[in-house]
């Protein structure tokens, strides 16, 4: 592992980290090598977009396509309600988002780069637009920006790719023109691996919910999640459980989760994945079934509506779950949710079903005595 | 060689419109909102005509026929 | 014929009608029809009071005879000609440049009537008159319905609702 860190150097509240800092911080842009690709493959570098996706392997596929037709899309649309890490990448970092973004047009052999930035992130937007004012004209007309819808689905690949291509952001089962898309976070690694030959061993995480200091961290993979919490300022009251991965995440006992180390090798032989990064802690005194029937609405009103079995599936399961929360527990609700996560499941045109019933299924284990004696809550609403 | 053939539908263009499962039953039914389920597993020879029939029969185009390959996974 | 590929769209399901029958039985017409068709340029050219050549059946107003009806009436073919082609080769085309030929069915069926009006060479019998009547008026009915009796697709207004939240101007 090396000594650099994503987030290391200005204190992060004071604004973006301008070229000379950047390169003061880490030395200029290396011209990336032919092996720059082989150095991404035996890094392990996965994927910080949500599916942990092998980076050298990615841009070893994209490099043997058409020469010069690809386009890198830089993803920091981050859809995910809870998540601050890509767009505090992009306000902070910029010329490490910047510089991943090069070093992959050039593997690639890519024309143009699109920072595909949430429509409503100005500070994002603004930093990577002075980020870019600074560096030179060859770069500057490589980079595109396109704000990317608030909507769940608008930060899928596939929807970033159709966004760019058609001005839609739609998820899409076409095969992708050749366009490579990688998380900012996966590009700001790439950028420092570039550097130093190996990776930091380090990752971004979104603490939220019932800790003292919600918000960002970066943290070594090789520590635990009782530890990230512990750098988040600590749980402030007592915890239920925790939600690994966000919306489509799992929600897991509070003691099994706090040993479990966040190397997303060792997070995936268990079952799991940090996903978007987002950890989130839920206190006792929420209620955990309401809390699943919320972010349950969420998704389902976030489908696209493009294919039958997520737009009326995942419906039925969020108006299940939410019988159950309101009206309280019975065994016919729990049946149809079982049925129905098992229908839906892997028969979208994208991931957004499938990692909705994850979560739900996660909901059903982790708190199987709540669901099965659920009181009514008719005057309790969840945030 | 394998010449294992799977039924592929295309979510997105998939409409609802349910003539696969009359034309073929054993091996796509209906969920209850109208949407084709597509049994696991290669076709066997004795399907294959029907199979035929329903991919072209598909008023959207939405059904395909795809040969089976490693690493490939025909989503259901 | 028409009707059936309008009952198609409508996703008409009746007790024991499958869908498949209904678009088997569209498909099988739209052949036979052709087939008829084919029949019904032929007797008239090979005709000998109407002095047609062949040219005629193919090139649109070339004929001296009736010139403005006939003329519709190999406008209609040809349109029909391509909609039962391009139907035949559909996994080859794609589904969008298919659906846009085959609308022209809504050109091609009241151009084959008015030709059937206008050229009749049989007296006006009552029996032509009710049976042309008959079946425009079904053709218009079903068409009416298919008009105005909304999306029949369930998705269509939350897919729309959903796009139309894209728009950028749009404040969540």
């Amino acid at each position: 592992m090396s000594a650099l860190r994503l987030l290391a150097g200005r204190d992060l509240r004071s604004g973006s980290e301008s070229l000379a800092e950047h390169v003061g911080r880490l030395g200029p842009l290396p011209h990336p090598g032919s092996d720059l690709i082989e150095t991404l493959v035996s890094s392990g570098l996965s994927g910080r977009g949500g599916a942990d996706f092998p980076v050298g392997l990615k841009w070893r596929a994209a490099a043997s396509g058409p020469r010069g037709s690809a386009v890198v899309v830089a993803n920091g649309a981050e859809g995910e309600p809870h998540s601050r890490k890509d767009r505090l990448l992009m306000t902070c970092r910029p010329h490490l988002v910047l510089d991943g973004a090069f070093l992959a047009a050039r593997a690639i052999r890519a024309k143009e780069v699109i920072l595909y930035i949430g429509e409503h992130h100005q500070s994002s937007r603004v930093a990577m637009e002075r980020a870019l004012a600074e560096r030179t004209g060859y770069e500057r007309g490589q980079v595109r920006l396109f704000a990317a819808p608030a909507r769940y689905v608008a930060g899928d690949s596939s929807a970033a790719v159709h966004a760019v291509a058609s001005g839609v952001a739609l998820p899409t089962t076409r095969k992708a023109a050749s366009a490579m898309v990688q998380n900012v976070e996966t590009l700001a690694h790439v950028a420092l691996i570039a550097r130093s030959g190996v990776p930091s061993g380090t990752l971004l995480a979104t603490v939220a919910g019932a800790v003292a200091h919600p918000g960002v961290i970066e943290i070594e993979s090789n520590r635990t999640l009782g530890e990230a919490l512990s750098i988040a300022g600590g749980v402030t009251e007592p915890a239920r459980a925790i939600l690994l991965g966000g919306y489509f995440g799992s929600w897991l006992e509070l003691q099994r989760a706090l040993d479990l180390r966040l190397d997303p090798l060792e997070l995936k032989a268990a079952g799991l994945s940090l996903g978007c990064g987002v950890i989130g802690v839920l206190p006792q005194s929420r209620c955990a079934v309401c809390e699943t029937a919320g972010i349950m609405r969420y998704l389902a009103g976030e489908s696209s509506a493009q294919c039958g079995p997520c737009y009326f599936g995942l419906r039925a399961l969020a108006d299940s779950c939410s019988r159950i929360a309101y009206e309280g527990a019975n065994p016919l609700d729990i049946g149809r949710l079982q049925r129905w996560a098992k229908d839906v499941a892997g028969r979208g045109g994208c991931r957004h079903p499938d990692g909705a019933v994850r979560f739900l299924r996660s909901a059903l284990e982790t708190f199987a005595p709540e669901f099965a004696h659920h009181p009514a809550h008719s005057a309790r609403r969840t945030a | 060689m394998s010449r294992e053939h799977h039924l592929v539908v295309d979510r997105i263009k998939c409409d609802g419109r349910g003539l696969c499962a009359e034309i073929l039953p054993e091996r796509i039914h209906l969920d209850e909102w109208g949407y084709p389920i597509v049994a696991a597993g290669p076709i066997p020879d004795h399907l294959m005509a029907l199979a035929q029939r329903a991919v072209e029969d598909c008023p959207v185009l939405a059904l395909a026929l795809a040969r089976a390959e490693n690493g490939k996974r025909p989503r259901r | 014929m028409v009707i059936l590929g309008l009952l198609s769209t409508m996703r008409v399901e009746g007790a024991g009608w499958p869908r498949f029958l209904v678009t088997g039985l569209h498909r099988n017409l739209a052949l036979m029809t052709l087939v008829f068709l084919t029949l019904h340029i032929v007797t008239a050219v090979v005709d000998p009071f109407t002095h047609l050549g062949w040219a005629a059946a193919v090139i649109p107003f070339s004929s001296y005879y009736r010139t403005l009806w006939l003329g519709l009436g190999v406008i209609a073919f040809e349109l029909l000609v391509a909609i039962v082609v391009t139907s035949l080769v559909r996994g080859l085309l794609g589904q969008r440049t298919w659906r846009a030929i085959h609308w022209l069915t809504y050109a091609a069926w009241p151009i084959g009537v008015i030709h059937g009006v206008g050229t009749g060479t049989d007296v006006w019998s009552l029996w032509l008159i009710v049976l042309t009547v008959l079946c425009v008026s079904a053709v218009v009915i079903t068409a009416a319905f298919r008009l105005f009796a909304g999306p029949f697709d369930p998705l269509s207004p939350a897919r729309s609702a959903f796009r139309g939240s894209l728009d950028r101007d749009e404040a969540p």
